[in-house]
């Protein structure tokens, strides 16, 4: 793992645990210099350096990153502003294909001594590790692009707005959560600036502005006199928005036992009701275990997609490559050659998707020049693709990557990465009470909670935010303590009932790790509101002394 | 890039803090050379090494603080970070929350860096994932693994005097052995200051038994089971307490140590009294920065001591407005133990399982820390003092410290790596009544 290329932010307090490692690489800067750009024709002579220089030193294949990445975190609790984060990293990365091998090197000095240099290593690199092959690499083919560019479809870039109005917002949502009752908030703006090059011998020279936006927020309740606490999470989705994302609109919400958001987000609203919900959950019946239908909310389903259908259908998992870290995968080359691998029951279809507007794996071409497009991953309930770099393109039978390669950073070398992973919703038309009405015993779930899943993806574990306990179809009041494990085969067959389009939301990480060193990307999953059949829950509650 | 002498490191930081107009100034210098390579499917598949150096300066105005980082050390660089910071400082809010830097303060030598490490070539790595590769072809495994080196040092001065500097290497290396029919899988996994202590081909051959050993595995009933794990499995759930013992948490009611009424389990017995468990930056085994990030000394601290929690962490802010010593989080655990073998406590097991690996360990309850994982790599039945047979992984959700609590026995510690985290620990294997397996999996 790569810790010690990141900054790491401290005092992020109790919720800390909530979140992964927070990376932030790069050095702080003024946040006025975030809305600099570095010119494309400035770019261009860089890459053509570097691709000069390693092809004279003998590499048949080279291509070129120059990133601009930039970070701002805006960091509260209660009444105070904890930290506010600028950074920026600038640099390249060159990949290079010498003697049958892949060979990478990257600098942050963009002179074109220093470019050479990296070139030469890379190359070097590449010839050094070949003899440590059983056989080349093979790349798909990939035509050249020549000069390209795509902006990501904001409305408002979250860098032009003024600090100050992102901390009065988070302090209101801050000062209503605590109003509400909250003993404790945490509130977080994540706003990410991709400003990504491409360049390499195929002849493509490819310009893109990737944004994306996460706020969120912590709520802890405590009972003084039993010590107890309860906490509560904010329901809003990481998105592949600009700021726009946080001027609420009621035609994105979705009204219910609370009140869930589509492409628009309402903090002050949530942090209210969860300040409401964290004291009610303090009473809340704590859940008898056994087995229930569970309806699942998307802000709730999109990990459960994450974990269980987008990591084992990851091609680099599914050969061996991350058998030392994240693992592989029990979807093994032979369940999808026998096209029958009984995935899901016939209701589900799940589909990759690099171009959803909004979502946050969404980029015009991936991180080795490839054009993004969509994709069936289960068809029918069946499993039919996986998801591929060029490099892994000719194992599945395919002449062409399906453009799943990212990196993190410039410094870091790119490598297979999930694209978006999504439910499709139900075709007939189906509203979430609908749902609720046909269950005799039940949970609905909403929020994203605790998860876990073993290294080849069978056996999983998840909690949630919000437990509402469904008695004869009807909602009967809030449970707390609950957890749900099951097989993921049998989960997915167990699927009965999805939600029809107008549900249709997005879920996703912001932070999701892979690889030695690790790299975090982010990534988005969509679906409608789902009923699974007969799952099993338990009682997560434990005493101590 | 070259290493900082600290000679060389006191007059760079000297300069920077020449530049500096703020009411206090605080600057933090880190350069380090990383280096890994990757392998898998018996092959090596990725490789590289980041050189980097960042210099750190925090600029305060009364209670308003500034950050500004840059990687040149020219002059005009120096000055220019130096203003950024300031500028910053003055755009950002009051932070009720800032303490005044720390004065001059005095550290014990460190025992963190060794030149042979520092001296790591590609070719060394390369040669060492050789060595590992033959193991696998000799056993007809599939290999996968990971080898990272870092070498590196980090100092601070401020305007209040203080002046910290440390060097240290660090290496840590993993693998995964299966087998070809994907029936067996094991793993193992090394860290250590000193290279000259890693045999790549010795781990290999310990993951390639536990590969071969592991495949057809029985599938037992989950439920509560005595289980003996071993310090790579025992890391990943320990951890969990040391990042849980933050004071300020404890105090605010929402931490495992809170208690009703406001108290705390501080000064109280949280765990089987054979539980002592202590951080020490100087131990030989396992030495660690004796300065804390924020320049405050790392000194050597118990943390339970025979059961009873004796101290917890705290930050600067915190222990002024309690009252007490400000004890930063310490770098580098050890948990002391008995003087049996993992063979020993095998063999003095009537009916147990034991786990060599746990994995996707996460967070189910932070009121009780009750986590959720699986095992993973090898897990085995034993039956009167023997290992019977491999069994199928199991999930649990058990809590670190009612899992102390339900000690039976402790082995000999040793330093193992975390493989959550990779933070090096110094734990002995333990042996545990009543562990909780809730569910089987498939996966191997």
């Amino acid at each position: 793992m790569k810790r010690r290329d990141f900054i790491y932010l401290t005092g992020l307090g109790a919720t800390a645990a909530m979140l992964p490692g927070i990376p932030v690489m790069g050095h702080d800067i003024h946040p006025e210099r975030a809305l600099e750009k570095v010119d494309t024709t400035t770019k261009k002579r860089m890459a053509d350096v570097a691709l000069n220089a390693a092809r004279s030193k003998g590499a048949t294949y080279t291509d070129v990153r120059i990133g601009r990445y930039l970070n701002q975190y805006v960091i509260t609790r209660e009444d105070k502003v904890e930290n506010i984060v600028n950074t920026e990293s600038y640099g390249m990365g060159i990949r290079v294909i010498a003697n049958g091998g892949w060979g990478f090197a990257a600098t942050d000095k963009t002179d074109n001594d220093s470019i050479a240099k990296a070139a030469d290593l890379a190359v070097a690199i590449a010839k050094e590790n070949s003899r440590l092959l059983t056989e080349p690499v093979r790349l798909a083919p990939q035509k050249g692009y020549g000069e390209v560019a795509w902006k990501a479809p904001i409305e408002k870039n979250a860098f032009e707005v003024p600090i100050k109005e992102k901390v009065d917002l988070l302090l209101s949502v801050n000062d209503a959560a605590m109003k509400g009752g909250a003993n404790f908030i945490n509130s977080y703006l994540f706003m990410v600036n991709e400003q990504k090059y491409f360049a390499s011998t195929d002849g493509s020279y490819i310009d893109q502005d990737v944004h994306r936006i996460w706020p969120t927020f912590f709520i802890t309740k405590i009972d003084a006199t039993s010590g107890k606490f309860e906490t509560r999470n904010a329901l809003s989705a990481p998105m592949g928005m600009g700021y726009e994302y946080l001027y609420a609109r009621p035609q994105d919400k979705i009204q219910g036992i609370t009140t869930l958001y589509k492409n628009r987000y309402d903090m002050l609203e949530d942090a209210k009701a969860a300040a409401g919900q964290a004291t009610e959950k303090l009473t809340a019946k704590s859940v008898e275990p056994g087995k229930y239908d569970l309806i699942l909310d998307p802000s709730h389903l999109w990990l459960t997609i994450h974990e269980s259908t987008g990591h084992p259908t990851e091609l680099d998992r599914v050969l061996g490559y991350e058998a030392n870290f994240a693992g592989t995968s029990f979807l093994t080359l032979d369940k999808w050659e026998s096209k029958k691998f009984n995935y899901g029951s016939k209701l589900v279809n799940i589909f990759a998707d690099k171009t959803q507007v909004g979502s946050l794996g969404a980029v015009g071409y991936d991180d080795e020049g490839v054009k993004c497009g969509q994709w069936d991953i289960i068809k029918d309930g069946v499993l039919v693709n996986y998801q591929a770099t060029r490099d892994q393109a000719h194992i599945v039978g395919l002449n062409a990557s399906q453009g799943c390669c990212y990196a993190d950073n410039w410094s870091s070398v790119q490598f297979q990465r999930m694209p978006n992973i999504s439910l499709m919703a139900g075709k007939e038309k189906k509203s979430i009470d609908d749902l609720i009405k046909g269950v005799e015993k039940g949970i609905y779930i909403i929020g994203d909670g605790s998860f876990s899943i073993d290294q080849q993806r069978y056996n999983f574990q998840f909690g949630g935010q919000l437990y509402y306990e469904i008695k004869n179809g009807k909602i009967a009041g809030m449970l707390k303590d609950v957890a749900y494990q099951s097989n993921t085969q049998e989960f997915w067959n167990s699927c009965v009932g999805i939600a029809d389009e107008s549900d249709y939301r997005l879920g996703g990480s912001f932070f999701d790790g892979k690889g030695q060193p690790m790299q975090t990307s982010s990534v988005s999953h969509g679906s409608s509101t789902a009923r699974f059949n007969g799952v099993n829950v338990i009682n997560t509650a434990r005493k101590l002394g | 890039m070259a290493i900082l002498t600290k000679d060389e490191a006191q007059a760079l930081l000297k300069k920077v803090l020449s530049y500096s107009k703020a009411d206090e100034c605080e600057v933090n210098l880190n350069g380090s050379n990383n280096g890994n390579i990757r392998y898998a499917r018996n092959a090596v598949s990725t490789s590289g090494g980041v050189s980097q150096t960042n210099l750190v300066v925090s600029s305060a105005f009364g209670k308003k603080l500034g950050v500004a980082t840059i990687n040149e050390l020219d002059d005009a660089s120096l000055e220019k970070v130096v203003r950024r910071s300031e500028e910053l400082a003055q755009l950002a809010p009051e932070n009720p929350e800032f303490v005044s830097f720390l004065g001059p303060q005095k550290y014990a030598e460190s025992v963190t860096f060794v030149p042979a490490t520092a001296a790591i070539t590609p070719k060394l790595r390369a040669d060492a994932v050789a060595q590992s590769l033959q193991v696998a072809k000799e056993g007809k495994l599939v290999a996968a693994g990971y080898l990272e080196d870092n070498n590196g040092f980090a100092a601070m001065m401020n305007s209040k005097g203080l002046f910290a500097y440390n060097t240290s290497t660090n290496v840590n290396f993993s693998v995964t052995m299966r087998t070809t029919d994907g029936k067996g899988s094991g793993y193992a996994t090394r860290g250590y200051n000193d290279i000259t202590k890693l045999d790549t081909k010795a781990v290999t051959k310990i993951a390639a038994e536990k590969g071969l050993k592991s495949a057809a595995a029985q599938a037992i009933e989950p439920g509560k089971y005595t289980v003996i794990l071993e310090p790579a499995a025992a890391a990943v759930l320990i951890e969990n307490i040391f990042f849980g013992l933050d004071a300020r948490q404890a105090d605010e009611g929402r931490s495992f140590l809170s208690k009703p009424g406001g108290k705390t389990s501080l000064g109280e017995k949280l765990v089987d009294e054979r539980v002592t468990m202590y951080s020490d930056p100087l131990n030989p085994e396992l030495p660690t920065s004796p300065w804390a990030g924020d320049g405050r000394p790392q000194e050597k601290v118990t943390w339970i001591d025979k059961g009873v929690v004796k101290n917890l962490t705290y930050s600067r802010y915190w222990a002024a407005k309690k009252g007490v010593k400000a004890i930063p989080s310490p770098d580098g655990v050890i948990m002391e133990g008995g003087t049996k073998s993992l063979d020993e406590l095998i063999k003095s097991t009537k009916k147990g399982i034991l786990v060599t690996r746990l994995w996707y360990i996460r967070n189910v309850d932070p009121q009780t820390l009750l986590l959720t994982g699986l095992t993973r790599d090898g897990t085995f039945y034993i039956e009167n003092g023997v290992i019977k047979y491999p069994i199928k992984n199991f999930r649990f959700n058990e809590s670190p410290v009612i899992m102390l609590n339900n000690l039976e026995e402790l082995g000999r510690p040793e330093r193992t790596v975390s493989v959550e985290t990779n933070t090096n620990y110094l734990l002995p294997p333990m042996k545990i009544r009543d562990f909780n397996f809730t569910s089987l999996s498939d996966a191997v």
